[in-house]
């Protein structure tokens, strides 16, 4: 308990001081996995919206493929994208590898079937009765499939929670694609590998305690912004 | 049916938040390199995680204005990154197989750069009595008494293959054996696996000191010459890949084994002990 107490402190040690290492972590793990869960939202809800209107007997061997990759161990993914990107592979004149570049294409692998499925789970539930009647009041397919998108926020909002849920606090990917080179792709969770091998144990759990209130700003602010839409900007 | 203005409220929420991460993405694009111009090193996580590399680069880099951006993994990791050309530059442990690679013509201008030793640690009460070894093989066969386990880092790194070889001369096939714990761990867990399980395992004096305060573990074995460890640097082949920054490389090879970066390293110490010895170590 003492060793735990002791990481609290560090935590607030290391906010209250503004370390400017510990900004440059924080600050690169949200822009790595802020752009991973756009790409995935933009390209994720059109596909999953396509594939929740349709009927669920034709798309039943997609709907598997897609609920194994929500299950991708992030290792994996790292390790494909690393094959990708390595000067070896198909992708490595590209000179990608241990960049940001590089990490947010392996979360994007990540993020991209979870954004998709849940997506088209949302969809499916409620989409054929609100697509039918937007349809029988004169709407077109695309303004009937942007009600269905406009009915099922609340799940799509889910999503996109879980998604960046995901990415944030995964870090087999970003180590193996990233390297967790200091000031360049150092991102939370590999920092506190690094912290946790060197045993100091204390300051890896303050950026843990970090990590987990910046997830919890984020998803408090999403979540209000699923309770109905009531934002007031 | 709809209230229009609330969802146009959330969509242009959340429009906005994918504005403002966007630009903030942009941001990710790489940097304009230093103007020294920046090499990677795959190293193994012993030289980086002592806090080595933290101490010699950035004076290599106020010197020649080059920027070393440093991976570190297993050393079987860091040889297969280098044989794939994603690196530049590799300061690993595994004397062996780098001469192999070297004669291969993966690697050139391989120099051997610093030493320093294995030991064995386990338990205060030592149940298998390995204080009273003669030698390392000898003290690996105490092992085979199986009163207690030994934790085997399991991982392909410049230890665990130095383990394998030791095993071999002693005559022992510990795979299989119920005393025989493969961790698949870096250094430092598979020392606190030792630890909380009472066990023994081979470690780098180097990771053992950085870590010592924490652990129930004390030296039961050390100074046999088997167990030298010799760290060389090398660079990859520019003949294999052309994007390699071999000149850069080179300058930081001759660095690390000039006067001054030689002296630097003999006087980096961690809880007043010298982690690593310049040079080479054994006599061929």
């Amino acid at each position: 308990m003492p060793r735990l107490l002791e990481g609290i402190l560090e935590a607030f040690t290391l906010i209250i001081r503004l370390d400017p290492e510990l900004i440059k972590i924080v600050f690169l793990s949200l822009r790595v996995s802020g752009a991973a869960i756009i790409i995935s939202t933009l390209l994720g809800f059109p596909l999953g919206t396509w594939l929740g209107l349709k009927p669920e007997k034709k798309t039943a061997l997609v709907n598997k493929v897609i609920y194994t990759l929500m299950g991708l161990p992030p290792v994996v993914a790292g390790l494909v994208i690393y094959m990708l990107l390595s000067r070896m592979g198909l992708l490595g004149v590209l000179g990608l590898l241990y960049t940001p570049v590089a990490m947010i294409i392996a979360q994007v692998t990540l993020a991209l079937p979870i954004v998709t499925g849940l997506t088209m789970v949302g969809v499916r539930s409620r989409g054929k009765e609100v697509e039918e009647t937007a349809r029988s009041l004169g709407a077109g397919p695309l303004l009937s499939a942007w009600t269905v998108v406009r009915e099922s926020r609340i799940s799509l909002l889910g999503a996109v929670v879980t998604g960046f849920g995901r990415v944030i606090a995964e870090v087999g990917a970003v180590m193996m694609v990233g390297g967790n080179i200091e000031g360049h792709t150092r991102v939370m969770t590999t920092a506190i590998v690094l912290e946790t091998r060197k045993g100091n144990f204390e300051y890896a759990i303050g950026l843990g305690l970090i990590l987990l209130s910046l997830s919890f700003v984020i998803n408090a602010f999403l979540y209000r912004v699923q309770r109905g839409g009531e934002v007031h900007l | 049916m709809f209230d229009k203005n609330k969802i146009f409220q959330v969509f242009g929420l959340l429009a906005a938040l994918v504005l403002v991460t966007a630009l903030l993405a942009i941001g990710c694009a790489p940097k304009e390199e230093e103007p020294g111009g920046e090499i990677t090193l795959a190293t193994t996580t012993s030289t980086y995680d002592s806090g080595l590399l933290d101490y010699l680069n950035p004076i290599f880099k106020e010197k020649t204005g080059i920027e070393v951006k440093v991976v570190s993994m297993g050393t079987g990791q860091a040889i297969e990154h280098g044989k794939n050309g994603d690196a530049d530059v590799l300061l690993v442990h595994d004397r062996k197989a780098e001469l192999g690679l070297v004669e291969e013509g993966y690697f050139v201008d391989r120099v051997d750069v610093m030493y320093n030793d294995f030991i064995i640690v386990g338990p205060e009460a030592d149940p298998c009595g390995l204080k009273e070894a003669g030698n390392a093989l000898e003290s690996l066969q105490k092992l085979t008494s199986g009163d207690a386990e030994f934790i085997s880092r399991g991982d392909d790194s410049g230890t665990h293959r130095l383990e394998l070889r030791l095993w071999e001369a002693a005559g022992v096939a510990p795979e299989g054996q119920e005393w025989y714990v493969s961790a698949g761990s870096g250094m430092g867990d598979t020392l606190r696996m030792a630890h909380e399980k009472e066990a023994y395992c081979i470690t780098d004096r180097g990771t053992y000191v950085s870590l010592k305060k924490d652990l129930d573990l004390v030296i039961v074995f050390e100074g046999d010459p088997a167990l030298f460890n010799q760290y060389g640097v090398m660079a990859v082949n520019p003949e294999r890949h052309e994007h390699v920054k071999y000149d850069l490389a080179k300058k930081y090879i001759d660095f690390l084994t000039s006067d001054e970066g030689q002296e630097l390293i003999a006087g980096f110490t961690k809880e007043g002990e010298t982690l690593f010895f310049p040079g080479f170590g054994l006599e061929e």
